[in-house]
């Protein structure tokens, strides 16, 4: 390997730390405050591509269905609990919070649809699209057992995930697409390598994003109110925060970042409906490396497992995956060697 | 003969027959289950017993699969000596995975199942010698003689045969001193710690036996289909057994086998109908699937077998007599009266910048009660951590009958005779009075998961129920043995927990507020067991906050004070003494002789 692969592995590897350095963001906003590794979350970037790809050919995005069929059972689901605690005076807000909300940004994706829009508002509807996801997907499935414990949650998740990506083979079938650019041009760093303009934008995207995600929880109160859920459930209860408003902030907040991901690779990968689960897992590995709790590790970890990954492809293309997931082991060998043994909760998987 | 023996009976005479009456579809379907049933097995009592979860079997099937598939394809060897080589492979690699792995907590364990389980599926695709993606292909049919099982209606019976013998061997470990160890896993180490179990070994012999399981399954499955590709051994296959485990119940093992037919004969089901539904009955598939998975996670997290329990109230234990002639269990030589049992020197416990425990000292001597006392907060409690190896001490040194057992493990402490109970009841709420009991003999008996499985166990088995009946008559709960622990009131929860240490044949006796939640009688109870175990030379220490009850029973008390050792003395010197008046009531009781004698203790 010469010093000139060796840069541009290493570029290589940036851009990809840049994508799973946002995903373990969003898991990591999740896990602490709702307790649920969220596995689906790479369905959600796929969704997001795929959504980007059907507006650049001209097609109607298959997320709308996803999203309006998601939507109805949500309200369903709504109304049926409002009506069995007998509080049938709050069900138009029910239809307005999880039918109307929901609804908008189909709306906006059936409008542009098939039309010649600039592509910059393609980018935004394909990312407003796939933001209701993660929310409605939680409503379902995670919040009425939102009090079960870890294990629980985390199986439920996975089969959220079969069921995802299952409902992505139905509704976008088994085609990848690819989508063009969305930054032209490219940068040539001393000593004459260009970096595309895409690369940059991956990267100059996580710096500002991360850079966000630290003022939204340093400076605001919907923010303080996601650490103050994520450091006590009850405290943050007992002081007038309501767990389950803030689980669906979470989560928004994290469909929102999938969004962007998803349309930030769609122009470097061609993209599956299932492609999300990997890009999913190796998010998993920084965000293991971060302790599913601390965002610096987990944009270290990132990084790092972007840097393998990277490399790894350039020594076996196909062993690649299996590089990156070998690389939990010294990772949590390090953990367990250095991790306070807390007395474990009792786990009963069986009620 | 009572009813669960006709149940079981009719089942196996119907599996006998069964070959004989059915399809060759139905049959192969049987098989499936069977196999299915294997890797569920492994799994309701990693998952639904131990409580580890791991969405990694699939991998371990593999393994073996396409270890005693390269064997009798590429080396030409018997499938009967693939047997013995996927088990060690199986073995040897979950032994690796278990101890690079099961030290983690809850969730990144079970994450890190996900990532070998993944690297392990991706592996089978990307190695030339395992054909890559296409896989091997004529892997040779098991044969006894002349006999060739390439019929699924022969090798039928030698998979249900199999599975027959595991359930067996599985049921048998539960019932033993190692499978309450297993039972006792879950809800934290510390109980099995302070028995002298290693909770981690107890954990990583359970990984193992439940991949060895799933290797079995492997074997018979490379013989019986007679061909392996990697995709029967990815996340999503794993994710299949793990299905099968709970929708059939993790909390039985016959859960497993119910599983695994539910999930196979629906999956057939679904194959059959979707695709009159849909043109993408295929697709829907795996959407289908994943619903129904949810939908029994949140309307039965018990799976089916907690539906037929509650159908059928499953008779009390039977075993109602303790087998008469068992000789007891071997009791240690207690240290004569007076000699030192305990010595503390100097013992301190940070917190960061908190000190809990400041350069405490103290002796106990055999055969005697000494407690120790004070305010809330003193750091009585974490003393006691630090003296049984609960918690690591951050400087000063313990002996304990002469010997040094600083930094000592927990369970290590404990096998030397160092039982204790807890402030917080550590019990185990789903297990009966008895079977807690019995988990506190679990050091003074020595037979294994495998002794146990073949029932060679069971003379020493009948030891350690006589002791724990026994331990259980002198705190007068004989007649209430098969009960469940989580049924007691808390304090008689206490009690139980004393009885589990004196299960232990201890020398030396560590009581975190045995008293509480006790009424008045139970208290003059406890007091006389406790004077009745000193005359038999049992040590006690004590910590304890109902001050008449401890004046009356301890021959000399260790009063401590944010954290520092106050005074040591008699009850009686202890009353008068003014230093303990002011740390209880606060100084205004002698407010010119306190601090400079408090500031002389802790120096």
């Amino acid at each position: 390997m010469t010093w000139d692969v060796a840069l541009i592995l290493g570029i290589d590897g940036l851009a990809n730390g840049a994508v799973y350095l946002l995903a373990g963001l969003g898991l990591v906003l999740i896990f602490s405050v709702t307790r649920v590794v969220f596995v689906p979350f790479g369905d959600v970037v796929a969704f997001s591509a795929l959504s980007l790809a059907a507006f650049e050919t001209g097609r109607t995005p298959a997320t709308i269905g996803l999203v309006l069929t998601l939507a109805v059972l949500a309200v369903a689901a709504e109304l049926w609990s409002l009506w069995r605690r007998g509080e049938a005076h709050r069900m138009p807000q029910a239809l307005l919070g999880w039918g109307l909300l929901p609804a908008l940004p189909c709306l906006a994706a059936w409008a542009i649809a098939g039309r010649a829009v600039p592509s910059a508002v393609q980018v935004v509807v394909a990312i407003a699209l796939v933001v209701p996801i993660a929310p409605l997907v939680a409503r379902l499935a995670l919040q009425p057992i939102a009090d079960a414990s870890v294990l629980v949650l985390l199986i439920v998740s996975l089969a959220l995930h079969f069921l995802l990506s299952g409902l992505g083979l139905l509704f976008f079938g088994p085609e990848g697409s690819r989508t063009g650019p969305l930054a032209s041009g490219s940068l040539t760093l001393p000593g004459g390598f260009p970096v595309s303009g895409q690369v940059m934008l991956m990267i100059a995207s996580a710096v500002v994003l991360s850079a966000m995600f630290f003022l939204l929880f340093e400076r605001t109160v919907a923010g303080k109110a996601l650490r103050a859920t994520a450091v006590n459930r009850v405290g943050a209860r007992l002081v007038g925060i309501r767990p389950a408003r803030t689980a669906l902030l979470a989560y928004g907040l994290a469909s929102l970042l999938a969004g962007l991901i998803g349309v930030l690779i769609a122009p470097v990968m061609t993209m599956y409906y299932d492609s999300g689960f990997l890009i999913g897992l190796k998010a998993f590995v920084a965000a293991i490396i971060g302790g599913l709790v601390s965002y610096p590790l987990t944009a270290i970890g990132a990084l790092a497992v972007g840097g393998v990954e990277s490399f790894a492809s350039f020594w076996s293309g196909a062993l690649k995956d299996v590089i990156v997931f070998s690389l939990l082991i010294p990772v949590l060998m390090l953990r367990s060697f250095y991790g306070t043994h807390v007395e474990e909760e009792a786990e009963e998987l069986d009620a | 003969m009572n009813r669960r023996h006709w149940i079981l009976g009719a089942v196996l005479a119907a599996l006998a027959v069964a070959p004989a009456l059915l399809g060759n579809f139905a049959v192969s379907l049987l098989n499936d289950i069977g196999i299915g049933a294997l890797v569920a097995l492994g799994l309701v009592l990693l998952t639904g017993i131990g409580g580890t979860t791991s969405f990694g079997q699939a991998a371990f099937v593999g393994i073996a699969a396409y270890g005693t598939a390269w064997l009798t394809t590429t080396q030409g060897a018997s499938p009967w000596l693939g047997l013995p080589f996927a088990l060690a492979l199986t073995g040897l690699t979950a032994l690796a995975i278990g101890l690079l792995t099961l030290r983690l907590g809850g969730h990144f364990l079970s994450l890190s199942t996900i990532a070998w389980g993944l690297s392990i599926a991706l592996l089978f695709g990307n190695v030339d010698a395992l054909g890559r993606h296409t896989g091997l292909a004529n892997i040779p049919a098991l044969r006894i003689g002349s006999w060739s099982l390439a019929d699924p209606r022969s090798i039928y019976y030698l998979v249900w045969g199999l599975l027959g013998l595991v359930c067996l061997f599985c049921h048998n470990v539960l019932q033993s001193r190692a499978g309450r160890a297993i039972r006792g896993l879950r809800g934290g180490s510390t109980l099995l710690a302070s028995v002298g179990a290693d909770a981690f070994r107890v954990r990583l012999t359970l990984f193992v036996l439940a991949a060895l399981l799933a290797g079995l399954a492997g074997w018979l499955y490379a013989h019986m289909n007679r061909f392996v590709s990697p995709s029967p051994f990815d996340v999503r296959a794993s994710i299949e057994y793990l299905l099968m485990a709970v929708a059939g119940g993790l909390g039985q093992l016959s859960g497993a086998l119910v599983g695994s037919a539910l999930v196979l004969v629906m999956k057939n089901g679904l194959q059959d109908v979707l695709p009159l539904l849909s043109q993408r009955g295929g697709q829907l598939e795996g959407v289908a699937f994943a619903v129904l998975f949810i939908v029994l996670l949140h309307r039965a997290p018990g799976g089916f077998m907690s539906f037929v329990l509650r159908w059928f109230k499953p008779a009390p234990a039977a075993e109602s007599s303790p087998p008469a002639g068992a000789e007891p269990l071997a009791r240690r030589t207690l240290p004569a009266r007076g000699e030192p049992v305990l010595a503390v020197a100097g013992a301190v416990k940070r917190y960061g910048g908190l000190i809990a425990v400041n350069e405490v000292s103290f002796n106990v001597r055999a055969g005697e009660i000494v407690g120790l006392i004070g305010p809330n907060g003193a750091g009585k409690s974490t003393m006691f951590n630090l003296v049984t190896g609960t918690q690591p001490m951050t400087a000063g040194r313990v002996e304990f009958l002469g010997r040094d057992i600083t930094g000592l493990a927990q369970h290590r402490i404990a096998r030397l005779g160092l039982a204790r109970t807890f402030q917080h009841v550590k019990l185990r709420p789903r297990m009966s009075l008895l079977d807690n009991v019995a988990l506190g003999a679990h050091a003074r008996a020595g037979a294994g998961l495998v002794a146990a499985g073949l029932r060679l166990d069971r003379r020493e088995e009948a030891q350690i129920l006589a002791e724990a009946r026994h331990q259980l008559a002198r705190i007068g709960l004989a007649d209430r043995a098969h009960e469940l622990a989580g049924s007691l009131p808390l304090g008689t929860q206490r009690i139980l927990e004393i009885a589990r240490a004196l299960a232990a044949d201890p020398v030396l006796l560590v009581l975190d507020e045995p008293a509480a939640g006790l009424r008045r009688k139970e208290k003059q109870a406890l007091g006389d067991l406790l004077r009745k175990l000193r005359d038999e030379g049992v040590t006690i220490l004590i910590v304890e906050h109902d001050m008449d009850f401890v004046m009356k029973l301890v021959d000399r008390l260790v009063v401590m004070t944010f954290g520092a050792k106050l005074v040591e003395g008699t009850p009686a010197a202890v009353r008068a003494d003014l230093r303990v008046q002011a740390a209880y009531l606060g100084s205004a009781v002698e407010p010119a002789a306190v601090p400079e004698a408090a500031v002389g203790s802790v120096a």
